[in-house]
């Protein structure tokens, strides 16, 4: 999208100023140069790339795949039943349900096939149903932390352990930012949602750098104040002061470098002009009134309220436009420990236009071939009842379970309409095909043309990566 | 032997390296190379090993010059008959090493070369050198008097020397203040002092005024927060609900500690094993609470082994980084790939930790953040209000017991009373948080003889009986008996029983007239009336009563009823004190101790063979001892003369302070991977006289702010810059960005605004709103609640640090969370931080506060222009800096003079100001607010 007349002057003159002075703009990419590893990439950085950008929909608190996506009609029979110990075997479980009987619980809702593909999803996603064709389920994903806090971390950082990087700062790292006026890694979190019981946090660390350098940090945009933190002006300056206020401060700290020899002062500088440049771009960006009715229709009634899911899938479309490389949602209140079906209902609503919406969009703007959506929670949930009410079949909870979960790509090279990976009929154990977290973390990265043995960083006397020292495999068959 | 080409030491350009060819150096030039490349397979670690070979050792029958059947790995003298070189030099992918499979590129010419002249020069090991005791060699004179003196010096001089470099001059008076203030309190220096200071001829000045620095409180809050780094200080859990954790105390011991210069050694047996000294002091037990300071998670979900775990795991980490600087964390799972740690030297060092007497999770919202064991650190006068209320509850304990005693005497109060359903009554016009009286008469026509009353609400209730009060509960839904056999009289009695609110009633008075044994219950033939009402009508039965009729069984006395509620009010006012008395978790060990196992896979549930207490095999042994070690043998073995990384380590972060990189670069690794030390001879000799000073902290910081090197004057040209961006080879003054919390407190310092109090609970200055809401998950700690007043004017080492959500203006600038220990902070420079010091609305207050001091005083605009200039950056303008800022100034001006309504939204704390005079000050603002903003305030130089 082109910049507005006011911007391209305001710009202009920022940089007419700077030839002025005779400061070479040095870095100027977002936080810094790309990084060494693809001074001379071609897009990919180790094979051709499918995909250029991420958005990752994250669905903090594990929403139940037995209730969304992965249907096991043998249960209906089963329901009420304990749970075959050698089906359990006597697996670690939480301490919520340690020690207690494990009752079989089937799912109230209905499944049907949807699109040409025959895809089975719940009736609680209507919308996301017509996108059946376009989406990739993996029934077989898995992970190791039973417990949100690791989980979490698990997921967005590839360790349990604080201090890792996290996937959209490898993504930086690695690849590198495709605009100069905008972050590479941008977090949007929902200010609400509809499951009001146990909302589980979240940390800062699930977008930090870890041991990579800063600037590949997530930036969260936030719903109430200023979308980046201290993009504002305060009250009383203007651009106009801003800009001469930058004028003063870029002579002297010119004059400053000539004297001290120190070369950070011109970066410096260029990362003021940088923020002067995102005073206007993120305004642009997060301004919706140049959207039509029909685009923000497809959002669903949410897209007009700040902080919704809604309104995050909507300006993710819009910086996946403006290629920003890694955009996270977050979307919380899906544990449901109790009282399922009501909570799940609701949160399936949080999210179900907003998702189809997305998905339509980037596919009639023609992103979503180079856009790889992935929507995952950091575990899944139990197969047998928690707080089950034996005369109230709205009344039963499930428990945490990192056995086998379901996840889904669409877009960005990955194969549409297409279930991979089987749960055994209890949906307790994977029976076929399993994905752990780590493969989709490779696989992510291999549609971003990145070897995820490659692509590494050097701490702690050890080459890092995202998928750690344990081996990862690319899920090839879920490729276009 | 000499090096076969130049070498790049520590990744400098070629065209810096040494004028004269040196020796090969086995642990600077061919150890790195091997452990890089090498290690992975051919390294300390069996289970990835091929081929029966490593790398890292000579002997052996794995060793590199012990021959094989019919080939060597490494011939000395005959590279080409050397299987490593072979491999090293090959052309064929199945026969390169490394090999392609490990994604590790393939060695350097220069590489291989040095490796060829290695063995040409006999293929010699030498012990790695940080696991040798540092040795110090009296460093040879050099002809330059002036870098004469110090040892620093002398060795930093010949290193230049040797790449015909030479030192910078001294800097200048006014920077050496800046540096100085900054480097050593973390606070600019007043123009006052800086005056003072150029005022000072004597050559003793920058002596003095390195002692003076040194001596304020201020130093040791500066010292204290590289330190919190370090050990990952913050006030929350940093899992899951992430709740307040309590460490301010500690924090404060640290200032303390720093500024009453507490041996180092001290320093460390404080941390690890204060708790285990004998009778140890309060600032012992504060101390130890360093072993608590590891992420934790509150008790719901996670298995409580599991959770056991994860704290030792990061104390262990935490010690290996802070105290031996090594990645032990490495062999949690399997041997250290690259260090000859072993995965039982791991367990044997986590057996150290995993014995704490507490519990592995805190409990929902511990109450002042606290998680026993903990101690009260309550003043002699809190102590005796504690005091006071503990013996009011002793005296009301034994006023308890003694009725108890007493009634357990009287027939009249069996140990079980019979049950009895009774009939409950209400009212229907019941209006919440109104009265409700129940009432009925019992006429008796003899004389009463014993009489007891059981009786209850759903809220607490009051009995009458003919105009006495004969007791209350305090209690909802808690049963009460009195006795009424005094009060009880032949003909009409009234019983009435009163409820502050509505609520259901229950009695059964069962009393004796000769030998009937007769009783009376609530029902419907009872009265009662609401507050509001003047008349008395018929109760209703209850419809349904959310108890059972049991209490009639265990009915308390109202005279025991009466204590228990009076120890209630004693407890609950004691806890309300004690909330307002400060509170230090400290370290206990348990006992009998718990077994400490390996682990198989590092998995918390694989437990393997039992291990015992012990150091790791390749580090000095400690002294041989019957019993179990202890965190305090722990501690006394890392400061024993001979042990090789201790002192070095915690040299080289101090070093790190004041020249902005270490010795070794990686101060978090002293290990296989880490770098070697840019000066080795001047890393040991500083390490030496560390131990020898009896671990004197002061002193060595003073050694190196009183050094020629330290003096030197960071100005360079581009050059010089581009040659050793990093000022490794020390030839100028180091020159970078400041800390985070140094850049908030020089801005509050110099706006006049900072508050210098010392000590006390953690503060919470603004920050934009929605952060905590963000992440938080309880109504405990979802919003982030500024504090008002002078307490957001503290300095920054007492902000409030939420690990889930660290304060922005200290991250952006690269602060590290507090999750886990940092060693060193990385330096960025991002268009993120230039928004934070554009707009951060404290930031701009502090420019308009000091926009408004400046405008009170008496002097030409130039005279202020230059002290504004004066005050920010400690120089003074040039003529031509001058100029600039008065035209700036005067543009500035006109333009808020064209537009009067910036000047009004700049804020209501200019309606003081007369009108005239709004455009100027907000002009002045903007020029204080562009000072602000200039390099030479946000570097060290």
């Amino acid at each position: 999208m082109a910049p507005s007349y006011q911007q391209f002057c305001d710009t202009l003159n920022r940089r007419q100023f700077l030839k002025r002075a005779s400061i070479g703009l040095g870095v100027t990419a977002f936080g810094g140069s790309l990084s060494p590893l693809v001074a001379s990439a071609k897009p990919g950085l180790h094979f051709p790339a499918r995909a250029k950008r991420v958005i990752f929909l994250f669905m903090a608190g594990a929403p139940s795949q037995l209730d969304l996506f992965d249907h096991k009609p043998e249960l209906e029979r089963l329901h009420g039943q304990p749970l075959p110990p050698e089906i359990s075997r006597g697996q670690r479980v939480t301490s919520m349900t340690r020690g207690k009987k494990q009752v079989v619980c089937a799912s109230i809702f209905k499944f049907a096939p949807q699109g040409k593909s025959g895809l089975v999803m719940s009736e609680l996603l209507p919308h996301l149903s017509k996108h059946a064709d376009d989406i990739c389920l993996i029934k077989s994903t898995h992970t190791e932390a039973i417990n949100h806090d690791p989980a979490k971390t698990f997921f967005c950082t590839g360790s349990e352990m604080p201090g890792r990087a996290s996937m959209g700062s490898w993504l930086s790292y690695g690849l590198g930012s495709l605009n100069k006026d905008l972050p590479n890694f941008v977090v949007l979190s929902s200010a609400f949602w509809s499951g009001k019981v146990n909302v589980q946090a979240l940390y800062s660390r699930l977008w930090g750098t870890g041991f990579l350098p800063g600037k590949h940090q997530g930036i969260a945009f936030q719903s109430v104040g200023d979308p980046v933190l201290f993009l504002s002006n305060p009250d009383g300056v203007d651009r106009n002061l801003r800009s001469k206020m930058l004028d003063f401060v870029a002579k002297v700290n010119a004059e400053d470098a000539e004297l001290s020899g120190d070369p950070e002062v011109h970066t410096s500088i260029a990362q003021q002009e940088m923020a002067f440049r995102m005073q206007a771009s993120i305004p642009e960006l997060t301004d919706l009134s140049s959207e039509s009715e029909s685009s923000l229709a497809l959002y669903g009634p949410e897209v007009n309220q700040s902080g919704s899911f809604a309104r995050n899938c909507l300006l993710a479309r819009r910086m996946a436009e403006r290629d920003v490389r890694f955009v996270q949602l977050f979307h919380r209140g899906w544990d449901h420990h109790r009282g399922l079906p009501t909570h799940l209902r609701g949160q399936a609503k949080d999210v179900d236009q907003p998702i189809s919406g997305l998905l339509t969009d980037l596919k009639k703007r023609g992103l979503l071939d180079d856009t790889l959506v992935v929507f995952a929670g950091e575990f899944g949930r139990t197969t047998y009842a928690q707080n089950l009410d034996p005369r109230n079949r709205e009344e039963y909870g499930r428990d945490h379970h990192p056995r086998c979960f379901t996840t889904w790509m669409a877009g960005g090279g990955i194969k549409g309409g297409m279930s991979y990976g089987e749960t055994d009929e209890f949906c307790y154990n994977v029976a076929k095909d399993p994905v752990h977290v780590r493969d989709l973390h490779a696989t992510m990265f291999h549609q971003l043309g990145i070897d995820h043995n490659k692509l590494i960083f050097p701490h702690q006397g050890l080459d890092q990566r995202l998928t750690g020292v344990e081996e990862a495999h690319v899920v090839k068959d879920i490729i276009a | 032997m000499v090096k076969p080409i130049s070498l790049a030491v520590f990744l400098l350009p070629a065209s810096l390296s040494l004028a004269e060819q040196e020796p090969i150096n086995f642990n600077r030039d061919i150890f790195p190379i091997l452990s890089d490349k090498c290690f992975h397979c051919h390294g300390p670690d069996d289970t990835d090993r091929e081929e029966d070979l490593r790398l890292d050792i000579p002997d052996g029958p794995l060793g590199t010059l012990t021959p094989r059947d019919d080939y060597h790995i490494i011939k000395p003298g005959e590279p080409e008959e050397s299987e490593l070189w072979f491999r090293v030099t090959s052309e064929f992918d199945d026969e390169i090493m490394p090999p392609k499979s490990s994604h590790k590129a393939p060695l350097t010419e220069e590489e291989v070369e040095l490796i060829t002249q290695w063995i040409e020069d006999g293929g010699t090991y030498e012990a790695f050198w940080a696991f040798v005791p540092p040795k110090r060699e009296e460093p040879g004179k050099v002809r330059n008097r002036e870098w004469n003196r110090s040892p620093i010096d002398r060795i930093v001089y010949s290193e230049l020397l040797k790449r015909d470099l030479s030192p910078k001059e001294e800097a200048d008076k006014r920077t050496l203040v800046r540096r100085l203030s900054l480097d050593l309190t973390g606070l600019p220096p007043l123009v006052e002092e800086i005056d003072a200071f150029l005022a000072d001829k004597r050559p003793s000045a920058y002596e003095t005024l390195v002692d003076k620095l040194m001596s304020r409180p201020a130093y040791g809050e500066h010292m204290a927060r590289y330190w919190a780094d370090l050990v990952r200080l913050a006030d929350t859990n940093g899992m899951h609900k992430d709740f307040h954790r309590e460490f301010s105390p500690y924090r404060d011991w640290l200032i303390d500690s720093f500024n009453e210069n507490l041996p180092f050694d001290d320093f460390i047996a404080y941390q690890l094993a204060g708790d285990l000294f004998e009778e140890p002091s309060r600032d012992q037990l504060i101390a130890s609470g360093y072993n608590r300071m590891h992420m934790i998670i509150d008790r719901g979900t996670a298995l409580p082994e599991e959770s056991l775990h994860k704290n030792v795991i990061d104390r262990v980490e935490a010690f290996g980084t802070t105290f031996l600087g090594l990645t032990v964390q490495c062999a949690q799972c399997h041997d250290h790939k690259y260090d000859p740690l072993t995965q039982k030297d791991y367990y044997q060092l986590y057996a150290f930790f995993n014995n704490f007497a507490g519990a592995p999770e805190t409990v929902r919202a511990p109450e002042r953040g606290l998680q026993p064991p903990y101690i009260n650190l309550s003043s002699p006068k809190q102590e005796q209000l504690l005091a006071t209320f503990d013996a009011q509850k002793l005296d009301a304990e034994i006023r308890r017991d003694a009725t108890l005693r007493l009634q357990s005497a009287s027939e009249k109060w069996p140990e079980n009373w019979d049950l009895v359903e009774v009939p409950f009554i209400e009212t229907s016009r019941a209006i919440a948080s109104k009265t409700v009286e129940f009432e009925t008469s019992l006429s008796l026509e003899g004389e009463p003889g014993t009489a007891v009353a059981r009786f209850i609400a759903g809220e607490p209730v009051e009995l009458w009986v003919n105009g006495n009060l004969i007791g209350q509960t305090f209690d909802r839904k808690q049963g009460a008996a009195a006795e009424l056999s005094a009060i009880l009289q032949t003909g009409s009695n009234t019983i009435r029983a009163v409820a502050k609110r509505p609520t259901e009633f229950g009695l059964v008075l069962d009393y004796t007239i000769g030998d009937q044994e007769l009783r009376l219950t609530t029902g419907p033939d009872w009265n009662t009336r609401t507050g509001t009402e003047n008349s008395w009508t018929t109760a209703e039965a209850a419809s349904e009563t959310h108890w059972d009729s049991k209490w009639t069984k265990s009915a308390e006395s109202v005279e025991v009823l009466a204590i228990l509620h009076e120890i209630k009010r004693i407890q609950k006012e004691r806890s309300a004190y004690l909330r307002t008395v400060p509170g230090a978790m400290h370290m206990a060990e348990r006992s009998p101790p718990r077994q400490a196992t390996m682990l198989v896979g590092g998995a918390y549930d694989a437990p393997g063979e039992a291990v015992e207490r012990n150091t790791p095999a390749f580090l000095p042994p400690m002294e041989p001892k019957e019993e179990m070690y202890t965190r305090l043998d722990l501690a006394e073995w890392l400061v024993s003369p001979e042990h090789p990384l201790t002192a070095r380590v915690a040299v080289n972060r101090i070093w790190q302070q004041f020249f902005g990189v270490g010795l070794v670069k990686t101060a978090e690794d002293f290990g296989a991977q880490g770098e070697w030390p840019s000066h080795p001879e001047l890393l040991d000799t500083l390490a030496v006289s560390f131990m020898e000073s009896g671990w004197d902290v002061k002193e060595l910081v003073k050694v190196i702010v009183m050094s020629k090197t330290y003096r030197q004057s960071s100005d360079a040209n581009p050059e010089e810059y581009k040659q050793d961006p990093e000022n490794r080879l020390l030839a100028r003054g180091s020159r970078f960005r400041l800390d985070a919390e140094v850049i908030r407190d020089q801005i509050l310092a110099v706006s006049g605004l900072l508050n210098r109090e010392l000590y006390g609970k953690s503060v919470k200055p603004p920050q934009p709103p929605g952060l905590w809401e963000m992440v938080s998950m309880t109504s405990e700690n979802k919003t982030y609640i500024a504090d008002t007043g002078d307490d957001i004017y503290r300095r920054s080492l007492y902000t409030y640090w939420r690990r889930g959500m660290p304060p922005p203006q200290m991250t952006l600038m690269n602060a590290p969370s507090r999750e886990f220990c940092v060693a060193r902070r990385e330096r960025t420079n991002t268009s993120l931080q230039a928004l934070l010091l554009m707009n951060e609305s404290e930031y701009f207050n502090a420019a308009k506060v000091m926009a408004q001091d400046l405008l009170n005083r008496s002097g030409s605009e130039r005279e202020t222009l230059s002290l504004a200039y004066e005050m920010t950056t400690s120089m003074e303008p040039d003529r031509n800096r001058l100029k600039l800022m008065e035209n700036t100034l005067v543009d500035f001006r006109d333009y808020y003079e064209a537009n009067p309504d910036l000047v009004k939204s700049l804020g209501a704390d200019f309606d003081q100001a007369p009108e005239v005079d709004r455009p100027e000050l907000a002009a002045w603002t903007m020029m204080t607010h562009s000072l602000l903003n200039l390099e030479l305030v946000k570097n060290r130089r």
